[in-house]
């Protein structure tokens, strides 16, 4: 029982991890989006997502699915990654909350339950659909801007919607030591793991877990003070420059126009 | 409790957003001002540990598990500003990166987490921890409790986020366009949880965390120590000026509110049918007399309001109307204050003058 807990929890690390450095991978792979000038891509993929909340219309959702799709396959990323990192997730959490809609949405009856005493309505069925439409179409675009774009990108890209330079360069960080701290984590779970000899009680594993929880907390307060100091001794006064080399094509602000006539579009016909 | 992209319908968006901006202003300011150089390795390196607590699968009494978001030990070490931007960055690395949570969502779930959830947070831990040492079990125990009330809390607005979207954003024929259940399915589903298993798990994480840091590093509790806040105590009413442009800004949220307040209404409500329905219902349909009562119609006579329903003959927009009527009120009540403490001076000063 507390193998299952450490090693469900390492293992949930892990996957975290090796689901970042396969983005990575997959980022520098010759596709259409990957292509793109970063700014441009988060932006769009801005423009995109808000196309999705804002639609009324069931069959434009379905469109920007099929968009997602064929974005999907001139990047190179396999239907199986979006599959497995999207689909499913949100197929799962979505679909629970959706699917009691069904029958409690009151309206027209369509299909009354066998054994039940509640029945299926047209506007059960209409909001369930664009609950469960709008939460994959939308995390299909987020996730592909972040398998098509290194997280720097994303990060430098960011500064072009007037994001302040210093919540760029504290996210910058935030992610480099995210994966310090997961390592760590993973390590230290790993260690206490090869030291079980008989399973713990429920008590024990959360004892565990808080103990767990408050060595990361003093190593992250160490961490800080030392990258602090680290940050001071090169020069480090307050300010923060980024370097910013990114080139727009005139097939970049095409793209950005189309992204942008999404939205507009959609708010001229819902008028 | 991340709420995804779909969910909320663009309005709602704006609005949190709109709500969290000026929260997340004022805390990297103050964390800016306290911190200097130190504010982006200690925030980048503590949003980091934020989002590591907030994949550690907990295991509950009962058997289950689930996940805490360590908003109330993050305000606890830090105080509630530090945590505030902490966690609103590892929120939006999980949503932009991890995609937990959605994008146009964002404020909603900042708002919802490390808004309100490190605020009620921060205050019930400093108020039931008091004056006790920093090894005190009272210390756990408000902690365990301050992790519990502020993530249901927390619960509480996102389920009320929820419920109020079929109520606003429906289409044509019915079908709710965003989150489908109305605030009377919305609460109870979401606080079932969250009472029971979610609350629970930050219950464990707070109180747990809390008992380790007494043990081996009893330092980092020292930010809630009676001598560390009385230090802290507010030196101006800056913020609560902030807050109250900020609830002046909120009042025309009283628009969205269908029906009429119970037992508010006029005299000449009872010759209007509408207005007579609107009575029946909220009155469990019992039907009001047919005529306003003698009293109700003498005394409604005797005060004409200048500004009748919050609404300014002038003014053509029913929010501005609400947001000059809160201006107009506060001023009001501002300037009598003024005089009163006014008057107070200068009795005092004459009572001196006399001895």
């Amino acid at each position: 029982m507390s193998q299952h807990f450490a090693e469900k929890l390492s293992r949930g690390l892990l996957q975290a991890m090796s689901r970042a450095f396969a983005a990575e991978a997959l980022s520098e792979r010759p596709g259409f989006l990957q292509g793109l000038d970063p700014r441009i891509k988060l932006i769009a993929c801005l423009a995109l997502i808000v196309s999705c909340v804002l639609t009324h219309s069931l069959l434009m959702l379905s469109g920007l699915f099929v968009l997602a799709l064929l974005l999907a396959l001139a990047s190179q990323i396999p239907m199986a990654r979006l599959c497995t990192q999207v689909w499913l997730g949100v197929l799962l959490f979505t679909g629970a909350i959706a699917l009691p809609a069904l029958v409690l949405v009151p309206g027209e009856a369509l299909w009354q339950l066998p054994l039940l005493h509640g029945q299926i309505t047209r506007q059960g069925l209409r909001s369930a659909a664009f609950l469960l439409g709008r939460a994959e179409t939308s995390a299909t675009f987020a996730v592909l801007l972040i398998l098509s774009t290194p997280w720097p990108h994303v990060l430098k890209a960011m500064r072009s919607l007037g994001v302040p330079v210093v919540l760029v360069a504290i996210l910058g960080m935030t992610h480099r030591y995210l994966f310090v701290l997961l390592h760590a984590t993973t390590q230290l779970f790993e260690a206490r793991r090869s030291r079980l000899v008989a399973a713990m009680k429920g008590a024990q594993q959360r004892r565990l877990a808080a103990a767990a929880a408050g060595v990361l907390l003093s190593k992250s307060l160490q961490l800080s003070t030392d990258v602090h100091l680290a940050m001071i001794s090169r020069g480090y006064r307050g300010e923060i420059h980024l370097l910013d080399e990114f080139h727009t094509r005139p097939r970049d602000w095409g793209i950005l126009l189309c992204a942008l006539a999404v939205p507009a579009l959609i708010l001229w016909y819902q008028r | 409790m991340h709420i995804p992209d779909g969910y909320l319908s663009p309005a709602t968006c704006a609005v949190t957003y709109a709500l969290a901006l000026p929260c997340w202003y004022l805390a990297f300011a103050r964390v800016k001002r306290l911190l200097h150089t130190r504010t982006v390795p200690l925030l980048a390196v503590f949003s980091a540990f934020s989002f590591v607590i907030m994949m550690f699968n907990l295991p509950l009494p009962g058997g289950t598990t689930g996940h805490a978001v360590g908003v109330t030990i993050a305000a606890i070490v830090l105080g509630p500003w530090a945590a505030m931007v902490a966690v609103s960055i590892a929120l939006l690395i999980q949503a932009v990166f991890f995609g937990d949570g959605g994008i146009t969502t964002f404020g909603a779930n900042c708002l919802n987490m490390a808004v309100v959830g490190s605020l009620v947070g921060y205050w019930t831990y400093t108020l039931i921890a008091g004056k006790s040492s920093v090894s005190a079990a009272r210390r756990v125990f408000a902690a365990a409790l301050a992790g519990y009330l502020a993530i249901n809390l927390a619960a509480l607005l996102t389920a009320f986020e929820f419920g109020i979207q079929p109520m606003l954003f429906s289409d044509a024929n019915g079908s709710p366009l965003y989150a489908p259940y109305p605030l009377s399915v919305a609460v109870p589903a979401m606080m079932l949880g969250h009472i029971t298993f979610a609350g629970l798990a930050e219950l464990v994480i707070s109180g747990g965390l809390v008992a380790y840091l007494q043990r081996s590093h009893p330092e980092l509790l020292g930010r809630t120590l009676p001598e560390a806040l009385a230090e802290q105590a507010p030196r101006s009413a800056r913020s609560l000026w902030l807050g109250l442009a900020g609830l002046m800004i909120l009042s025309p949220l009283g628009l969205l509110a269908a029906g009429t307040a119970w037992g508010e209404w006029g005299a000449e409500d009872f010759a209007n049918p509408a207005a007579r329905q609107e009575i029946l219902q909220a009155s469990a349909n019992v039907a009001p007399p047919s005529a306003a009562p003698q009293g109700l119609e003498r005394l409604s006579s005797v005060w004409q309001a200048p500004i009748p329903d919050y609404a300014p003959s002038f003014m053509h927009s029913a929010s501005f109307g609400y947001i000059l009527s809160a201006v107009f009120g506060c001023g009001l009540i501002l300037l009598a204050f003024l005089l009163i403490s006014k008057l107070q001076r200068a009795k005092t000063s004459a009572d001196r003058h006399e001895r």
